[in-house]
């Protein structure tokens, strides 16, 4: 089987993983939705969506438990937007207004091209070497998230303009000017993560990889410890900004249901709404990949106890295919975790005022990752002077 | 009255940060999160009715299975909406019950048009028309939420009888003391 699929041509292989990866990314989306909807009930003391069942699903025995947790909600949900009639208002500019929702969708899946998302061990020439689970394996890394990333609010942009309207142009006019707020801030913050993994006169890397490389150390040593413990400043700064960036509350300008209707999307209906939808959760998933693997240690169990020492005890280290499972299994378990963050600060927190979001975008978080940034590089130029 | 000015107190640095607030704001969702629900199920979990409800209305037998209505019309003449139509009929002759004299032929109540109101049940010198404990109704036609005497009688079944008057009655004037 792995013989066949190695032989195959190299172009329909990248083409089988990608399909691979969006066929996990898109569902997880999606189930992100149903997610949401249990977790704000839960929150509101509500039960949630607990009824739908499919009729010939219903006999078989722990469908229940499904059903309660509404899982079958989310294929209803998903079949109602992809058949239910598909509304074009006639004010629209129709070509940009059509090509909108695609456009929200492309960065959304692209970004995890560079997100390795789990670890094995392969022997190369008599060494074992770690090698990442990933689409493509780039050296500019998280370079390549935040210019993909960012592309995403054109499609707002563009949203908002093709739609005619007044409320969907407001949103987008937000939109564009809280991401450029933040995206400072943002790339600001996780400087001081790539001056300390890239030792001066070497090459230099931005690759995420190497970023889970020095997380990895074994026991009580500089290295095992997760960023998040040692730059703990960058990483809020970092958290506060992928909240504006990801558009979440308590940072959901473009779509503040209460002043803007509906924001970028209020002209949007069915399937093409559902995009924007899936292509925001989309956006929160990478995200939360991206800070699980900056600053919470990636695909490392704990501090001090990396997946090879895991892989190592649990004797699957010549088992590429088991630690690969592992490895993304705890990838993916902390990225839940981080979506249940993203849920649960967006039913706790009511939303900020649009001259809040600017005051804290550049009065206070891009002063506060600025001098971060200056203290990290003293901190580091200190240290590897005295090393 | 004199205007008291009251003046804010400066937030903290801590406070302007708002992070403890959110920490705080956190807690409490938490909390909520692992709370039992207060939704209660509907159809499977039904709330408990409070005596006195006033649901729809039915009508009732005695203890003994004897129809309490004897058409005397008073509920129809008191509807405010005029959801009760009543046509009278006779009791048989050699029924147990004949002194009754009087039994409902066909009795309907619209609920289409019925207020909930109660009047009917005020007004009933028979105890027979009662606003029960069912609150809900619903059918896909007009005709069909038109309640006719049998479905009136399914809705209401027995209640308790502390008067017994009719039997009084019968009693009374086989003892000969007819009023």
């Amino acid at each position: 089987m792995a013989d066949f699929y190695f032989h195959l041509p190299a172009l329909l292989r990248f083409v089988l993983q990608g399909t691979a990866v969006i066929l996990v990314l898109f569902p997880l989306a999606a189930a992100c939705s149903m997610a949401e909807r249990k977790i704000s009930a839960w929150m509101q003391n509500r039960p949630g969506p607990n009824r739908t069942i499919a009729p010939f699903l219903a006999w078989i025995p722990g469908m229940g438990v499904l059903k309660r947790l509404g899982l079958f909600q989310l294929a209803a949900d998903g079949g109602k937007f992809t058949f239910k009639e598909d509304p074009v208002p006639g004010h629209v500019n129709k070509f940009y207004f059509i090509l909108a929702p695609i456009i929200s969708m492309i960065p959304a899946l692209t970004t995890v091209a560079v997100v390795p998302f789990g670890a094995y061990v392969t022997v190369i020439e008599g060494q074992q070497v770690l090698m990442p689970i990933m689409l493509a394996q780039v050296d500019v890394g998280l370079l390549a998230v935040f210019a993909v990333s960012s592309l995403g609010v054109y499609s707002i942009i563009l949203a908002g303009w093709a739609s005619n309207s007044k409320y969907p142009f407001l949103g987008s006019v937000r939109a564009s000017a809280q991401l450029i707020s933040y995206e400072l801030s943002m790339t600001l913050s996780v400087l001081p993560v790539f001056l300390w993994i890239n030792a001066p006169g070497g090459a230099g890397t931005l690759s995420l990889l190497e970023v889970v490389q020095m997380q990895s150390g074994v026991g009580l040593q500089w290295d095992s410890v997760w960023f998040v413990f040692t730059m703990p400043v960058s990483a809020f700064v970092f958290l506060v900004a992928l909240f504006a960036e990801t558009n979440r509350q308590p940072f959901d300008m473009p779509e503040s249901e209460a002043d803007l209707v509906g924001g970028f999307h209020t002209e949007y209906g069915a399937f093409k709404w559902s995009l924007f939808f899936v292509a925001e959760y989309c956006h929160m998933i990478v995200g939360s990949g991206v800070f699980v693997l900056l600053f919470l240690g990636g695909w490392n169990p704990l501090p001090g106890l990396p997946l090879h020492l895991l892989a190592d005890w649990m004797h699957i280290m010549d088992k590429p295919l088991l630690m690969g499972l592992l490895g993304i299994g705890i990838f993916l378990g902390k990225v839940a975790a981080f979506i249940f963050f993203f849920m649960w600060v967006r039913w706790t927190l009511p939303r900020f005022r649009y001259d809040q979001v600017m005051a804290i975008g550049w009065k206070k978080l891009l002063p506060l990752a600025i001098a971060n940034l200056i203290f990290y590089a003293l901190a580091i130029a200190w240290i590897e002077t005295k090393a | 009255m004199a205007v008291i000015p009251v003046s804010r107190k400066p937030l903290t640095l801590l406070e302007r940060t708002y992070l403890p607030q959110i920490a705080g704001g956190l807690k409490t969702t938490l909390k909520h999160f692992f709370a039992p629900k207060d939704t209660m199920e509907y159809p499977e979990e039904r709330p408990a009715i409070p005596a006195g409800y006033r649901g729809v209305p039915t009508l009732v037998f005695d203890p003994h299975g004897r129809e309490k209505c004897v058409s005397c019309q008073l509920c129809e003449f008191v509807c405010p909406p005029k959801a009760i139509r009543i046509t009278p009929g006779e009791i048989a002759a050699d029924a147990p019950t004949a002194h009754v004299e009087k039994a409902p032929k066909e009795f309907e109540i619209d609920m289409l048009r019925c207020i909930y109101c109660g009047l009917c049940q005020e007004v009933c010198p028979e105890e027979a028309i009662w606003l029960q404990n069912v609150y809900t109704t619903s059918g896909y036609s007009r005709a069909e939420l038109v309640n006719n005497k049998q479905k009136l009688y399914e809705l209401g079944g027995t209640l308790p009888d502390t008067h017994f008057k009719w039997d009084k009655k019968k009693a009374a004037e086989e003892g000969g003391n007819a009023h």
